[in-house]
């Protein structure tokens, strides 16, 4: 954009005077490049803010703990001890689980409204599907404890104890007492939330292969499947990740549904049955009874962690994103 | 599955009736040389509407025919019934048959008969891979198992490309020139070893120095492989191909030898259209 404006300054001579300088303003492209670059150094100026407030209200808690923060198990009010560890390892897991759960689910979804159902079905449930990621989330909340922590109590928990619990290694995950909620359910009710996203945005990026490329695979004699999986796909990869990152944001930052049905227990547990507690859900659920000084700038070093966490995964994302390009070779 | 032997060239060569050269040019008709595709009482529809009525057709062995007509005279549509290419799009039907050598072609696993009739299309499409994966793909969706690298360096070398990228086969398709994907999208074709090669206008996208380099490409190829391409440039039919087929509205208006479409037209409609009085 700046290319653009920097263009027509040097075709016009500059005129020296406010007058000139007004009649250039009324040409358009100066004031649309003045707006859009107010509105766009906006956006920085509030990230700079939030992270400011976070830095500067966070001061005693920081000053206290240290780097120990983020390694301390505890999180005691009653002696004033504060450690970030068990909610840092309770939103990797519970984005963790949610992404393996909505990923495949998401993609095969995708792919199937794109490549194989007729469009009309295809634009009909995209619609629907649009409308389940405005749902808001303490609706997904009140599904996951009415709905889905009961089933887990009763069926799917003791069924995965007593099937994947007994098997070496991967048991430990699915072993203890099983109270319906916890990651597990956490994990599962944001899998639901997030599946929209990554349903949605793939579709519409799978739909953006150019019908060239699915021909010029057929025309080898490559099935329908293999043209989709081994031209159509690829060819969709980076928007396909784009909507993964973007279900991973929301899931590391959702709060409402998550501390409806985590447990609300400041644990680090193998097992993903056992209740836990997010950063963002002890946020919301211990904020309001912050009493002491130190309890509440310790809940406020959480929200900087939890922005430090979302930035570091972004960041990698977008490495991925740049290595997997260069190697597809893709025009951009 | 079907497997290419080592010398899979020269045996698609043996399978093909050859022609001896000294008959091709002067005396060979289109009642000598064998034929490879025999379309007869062709009927095209998209939904309701007719594309192509009642089409009939015989396109020789180891022959370029050249496929001409304005624009929207159903001659693309037509190149797709051949390998069925039509099929992927929704609410299509076919009429009336289609032989590849003496085999109905909807009879066929579809699978099998676009790994015989290969395809080249209008805009060059290639994967994005590499140069070397590009050409290699056909072979290893259709489960070849032998030596890749000497398939894909005949298969480039068919195509006139070898020389140009033989330094360069792991790096992106999409770095050569778009008369180079082209070539390469020729060489895709071509590593599975079709006994057909259907051209959808693919020059159009080119320069004039690089289209003369695909016409020269196709009049090496005509040794070991049957071509049916659809142009728009009249010259290119004139130059490159031995038969013409000229279309109108769907339908069949004259096919005869490329010589004789152009001297001596009998259809007026022929003669105005190559004259350029429409079209």
């Amino acid at each position: 954009m700046s290319a653009t404006a920097t263009t027509i300054v040097n075709e016009v001579p500059p005129q020296a005077g406010p007058r000139a300088f007004l009649r250039r303003l009324r040409g358009g492209d100066e004031i649309a490049h003045l707006i859009t670059l107010i509105f766009a150094a906006g956006i920085i100026l509030l990230t700079s803010m939030l992270v400011y407030e976070l830095w500067v209200n966070s001061h005693l808690s920081r000053a206290k703990f240290g780097w120990m923060f983020f390694f301390t198990k505890v999180w005691d009010p009653n002696f004033d001890n504060f450690g970030a560890a068990p909610f840092i390892y309770g939103t990797l897991v519970t984005s963790a689980v949610a992404l393996a759960i909505a990923v495949p689910l998401g993609l095969a979804s995708a792919i199937f409204l794109s490549e194989l159902a007729p469009r009309k079905v295809s634009d009909v449930i995209s619609f629907l599907i649009d409308l389940l990621a405005a749902v808001p989330s303490v609706i997904y909340g009140l599904l996951g404890i009415f709905i889905v922590v009961p089933v887990m109590r009763t069926t799917i928990g003791p069924a995965l104890i007593n099937t994947v619990g007994n098997v070496p290694y991967i048991g430990a995950l699915f072993r203890g007492p099983n109270y319906g909620v916890g990651f597990l359910t956490a994990g599962i009710v944001l899998a639901i939330m997030v599946v929209p996203f990554i349903i949605s945005v793939s579709r519409e990026v799978l739909l953006t292969v150019p019908r060239e490329q699915r021909e010029a695979a057929m025309a080898l004699g490559a099935t329908r499947w293999e043209s989709t999986w081994k031209v159509v796909v690829p060819w969709a990869r980076t928007g396909i990740m784009g909507s993964v990152f973007l279900a991973l944001a929301r899931a590391l930052g959702e709060t409402m549904a998550v501390t409806m049905v985590i447990g609300n227990a400041p644990t680090i547990a193998a097992s993903l049955l056992s209740p836990g507690d997010t950063i963002a859900s002890i946020i919301a659920s211990q904020f309001t009874e912050a009493t002491g000084d130190l309890y509440l700038s310790s809940l406020i070093e959480l929200g900087l962690v939890l922005f430090l966490i979302t930035f570091i995964l972004n960041g990698l994302a977008r490495i991925l994103i740049v290595t997997t390009e260069r190697g597809g070779g893709r025009p951009a | 599955m079907w497997s290419v032997s080592e010398g899979s060239h020269a045996t698609a060569a043996k399978l093909a009736p050859k022609v001896p050269m000294n008959e091709t040019r002067s005396m060979a008709s289109e009642k000598e040389t064998p034929v490879r595709f025999q379309i007869s009482d062709l009927n095209f529809f998209y939904g309701p509407k007719q594309a192509i009525f009642g089409l009939n057709l015989s396109i020789p062995v180891n022959r370029v025919t050249a496929l001409i007509g304005p624009s929207g005279c159903g001659k693309s549509t037509f190149l797709r019934t051949l390998n069925r290419m039509n099929e992927i799009i929704r609410n299509t039907r076919v009429e009336g048959n289609i032989s590849l050598d003496g085999q109905e072609i909807h009879g066929m696993d579809v699978v099998n008969l676009r790994r015989r009739v290969g395809m080249v299309f209008q805009r060059p499409n290639p994967f994005p891979k590499s140069i070397y994966e590009n050409v290699a793909y056909g072979l290893r969706i259709n489960g070849y198992k032998g030596r890749l690298d000497d398939l894909v360096e005949s298969s480039l070398h068919r195509a006139a490309l070898w020389e140009e990228v033989k330094d360069y086969l792991h790096k992106s398709a999409f770095a050569l020139s778009g008369g180079q994907q082209q070539r390469l999208c020729i060489a895709r074709a071509l590593a599975v070893n079709p006994e057909v090669l259907l051209l959808d206008e693919p020059c159009s996208a080119l320069d004039p120095v690089t289209t003369a380099k695909i016409e020269e490409l196709m009049f090496h190829l005509k040794d070991s492989c049957t071509m049916a391409i659809v142009t728009h440039n009249m010259q290119q039919a004139a130059r490159a191909s031995d038969f013409t087929a000229f279309m109108l509205d769907g339908k069949l208006i004259e096919h005869s030898e490329t010589s004789k479409l152009f001297t001596t037209p009998k259809d007026p409609r022929t003669e105005a259209y190559i004259t350029g009085r429409f079209g």
